[in-house]
């Protein structure tokens, strides 16, 4: 057994390269720890779901190693390991009944009849899903057929439960109903969570910690918070959320302090020392509008309005400040009216506090 | 014409979607079934004819069945066939789903030869094959004088060899439909590759299987050609034996034992879909 201290799975330069030279998983290397609700984000293609597969050992990599529970995988067969999956289209057995979808894995295993039906019965109340064990798959909805697959990965007690892309056949409404379910039911079991997703809502709203991967590479792995708020570069603040990026050129002063300058922003000083091409970013709802301009250490910058889009609880503006695209600027409708109160063509100011800006060296 | 003449009585126009109203289509529609079934069902009516010859009709008998039923050598030559047939199916619905389940399974060098190798007898021309398996059967010195059941062995290989193709291609386009994550999720739940296969893929597989079965039955039972030239003296099957009866005569003999036949194919096909039907059903999720 290995230190509880130690993660759960450890992932060490990990290749995976398929015949024909398409190289989708580069030397990746990243930890899970115990009791996370861990997700591998990316678009589609970007070798997150290969990396979930080489998990569950239905990829072998072409280099590099993994380790699951300290023990390593090399060698170990998919239904030898301490682990199980959801898959993306559910994967039940349609010839079964639920409480012999649920009950499969432990048949496998051997158990005594009695025994599994206790587990399975236990399994499906995890679920909500008590009363439904003797309906064949036809007979559930999407959303039931995905609590049949939970229970049947989750019954086999695993060390870490892999989901690939669980929530992407659901519709908006039982989608975001699910992915409170799904951070529930983590904590009741307690078992370490595994999440592939190409949702950034998804994993910010589920996950502990999130890894977010571009072209087979890991770009940066942070808790939600950390990854919105402090992107390492323009793949992930762009990926994760919206931001309005500035080009600029940086110039370290060599006392810790850097002057970026921007065609459209001026001159602005930041902490660090970077040199060459930089991009300065801000989210759009740290953006402020307004007719006057604003006073106060802010960047700010003058043009018209070309789009609103009224959403209900907040409105998108676009400024046009003569920057490569339009500055977006979210503004919350925090009173009764008809919508933040601008007109298209109106020229405003946009502003926002430079310990707002993000400094995107890459 | 005084159809044609009612057709054109009628009042309302026709409407772009009443195709059962259009007269090209009724005539297509009644042109098709009498080529069909017109052989056939003369056939079938001939069979009751109370008359030596297919010619005329005097009226309606059953003794033509009675008289095929106790023919001795026409029930021996149906029992060989359905034996055959019998045989076929079980050896050939095996191997076609072993070959097919290698051909969806796993990649190897020259598979789609091998594919190709598979479905080529599905083309080669049947005297051909007939022909070659004589000559083949005569090389190797295949004993003809065994005891029966082992005596059907020649024809039986034979028509395995042709009817397999057949329930091959139909298993593995069943197979196509199978969702990888099905096998991978019994997998990860802990079954080996054989489980996989027994829990997983044969009850999917189970209506390819029925489809290919029936086919191999129907294939072997009706076969001539090939069966012609692999048949031994004492190993006269259904079809070789009707040849040699009509021959002489068509008799209303030949026609009763055929509509038996015909009618034994139609329950046995009816059941096949039957069961088809409600393994769809299943799948279905």
């Amino acid at each position: 057994m290995a230190d509880m201290q130690d993660p759960i799975i450890r992932i060490e330069n990990i290749c995976k390269t398929y015949p024909g030279g398409v190289q989708a998983v580069d030397n990746v290397s990243l930890n899970v720890d115990r009791g996370e609700f861990f997700a591998l984000l990316g678009p589609s293609g970007c070798g997150k779901t290969t990396l979930l597969r080489m998990m569950a050992g239905f990829e072998i990599p072409t280099s590099g190693t993994l380790l699951i529970d300290g023990q390593n995988m090399a060698d170990v067969q998919p239904n030898k390991r301490p682990v199980n999956m959801v898959f993306q289209s559910y994967a039940v057995f349609p010839h079964m009944s639920v409480a012999q979808n649920v009950g499969y894995g432990l048949k496998i295993e051997g158990r005594p009849k009695r025994e599994i039906a206790e587990r399975v019965q236990e399994a499906l109340d995890l679920v909500k899903l008590g009363h439904l064990g003797g309906r064949m798959p036809d007979e559930l909805s999407g959303g039931q057929r995905q609590r049949v697959a939970l229970a049947r990965a989750l019954i086999k007690r695993p060390s870490v439960l892999l989901l690939d892309e669980p929530l992407s056949a659901l519709d908006a409404k039982l989608r975001e109903a699910m992915q409170i379910e799904l951070v529930r039911l983590q904590k009741t079991v307690g078992i370490t969570f595994v999440i592939v997703t190409h949702d950034q809502d998804e994993a910010l709203s589920m996950a502990n910690r999130i890894a977010v991967m571009e072209q087979g590479v890991v770009k940066q792995i942070a808790g939600p918070a950390e990854l919105y708020e402090s992107p390492n570069c323009r793949f992930v603040a762009d990926f994760i959320g919206k931001i309005n990026l500035f080009d600029g050129q940086a110039k370290a002063n060599g006392n810790g302090k850097t002057l970026v300058e921007t065609p459209v922003l001026g001159k602005v000083e930041f902490g660090g020392d970077a040199n060459g091409p930089v991009s300065l970013g801000v989210r759009p709802e740290k953006v402020r509008v307004s007719r006057e301009k604003p006073g106060g250490n802010l960047l700010a910058a003058q043009g018209p309005v070309t789009d609103i889009a009224y959403y209900g609880g907040y409105s998108k503006v676009f400024v046009d400040i003569g920057a490569k695209e339009p500055v977006l600027a979210d503004i919350t409708n925090a009173e009764r009216s008809t919508g933040p109160g601008f007109e298209n063509g109106e020229k405003l100011w946009v502003s926002w506090r430079a310990e707002d800006t993000l400094v995107l060296t890459s | 014409m005084a159809l044609l003449s009612r057709l054109r009585a009628r009042r309302e126009p026709i409407g772009p979607l009443d195709y059962y109203r259009k007269l090209w289509l009724r005539l297509i529609m009644a042109g098709t079934l009498i080529f069909l079934y017109g052989p056939i069902s003369t056939l079938v009516a001939f069979s009751f004819n109370d008359s030596r010859r297919n010619i005329v009709w005097r009226g309606f008998t059953l003794k033509y069945y009675e008289k095929a039923l106790e023919n001795d050598e026409l029930i021996e030559a149906f029992t060989n066939s359905l034996t055959i047939a019998f045989f076929t199916t079980i050896v050939s619905v095996i191997l076609a789903a072993l070959a097919a389940y290698v051909l969806w399974r796993f990649r190897f060098p020259f598979k789609a030869a091998y594919e190709g190798a598979v479905a080529l007898p599905i083309v080669i021309p049947e005297i051909c094959m007939g022909v070659a398996m004589m000559a083949f059967f005569a090389r190797i010195g295949w004993p003809s004088d065994l005891p029966w059941p082992l005596s059907l062995s020649q024809i039986t290989i034979a028509h395995i060899a042709f009817s397999f193709p057949f329930a091959a291609i139909v298993i593995r386009a069943r197979l196509e439909t199978f969702n990888r994550e099905l096998g991978e999720s019994a997998r990860d739940l802990g079954a080996s590759e054989a489980r996989v296969f027994w829990d997983i893929v044969v009850p999917h597989m189970k209506p390819g299987l029925i489809a290919g079965a029936l086919l191999s039955f129907t294939l072997s039972l009706d076969d001539f050609v090939i069966t012609f030239f692999t048949a031994g003296p004492n190993t006269v099957t259904f079809p070789v034996k009707v040849y040699s009866m009509v021959r002489f005569s068509v008799t209303p003999e030949v026609n009763a034992a055929s509509t038996i036949l015909i009618g034994l194919t139609l329950v046995l096909t009816a059941i096949a879909l039957r069961l088809q039907n409600r393994n769809n059903m299943n799948m279905q999720a």
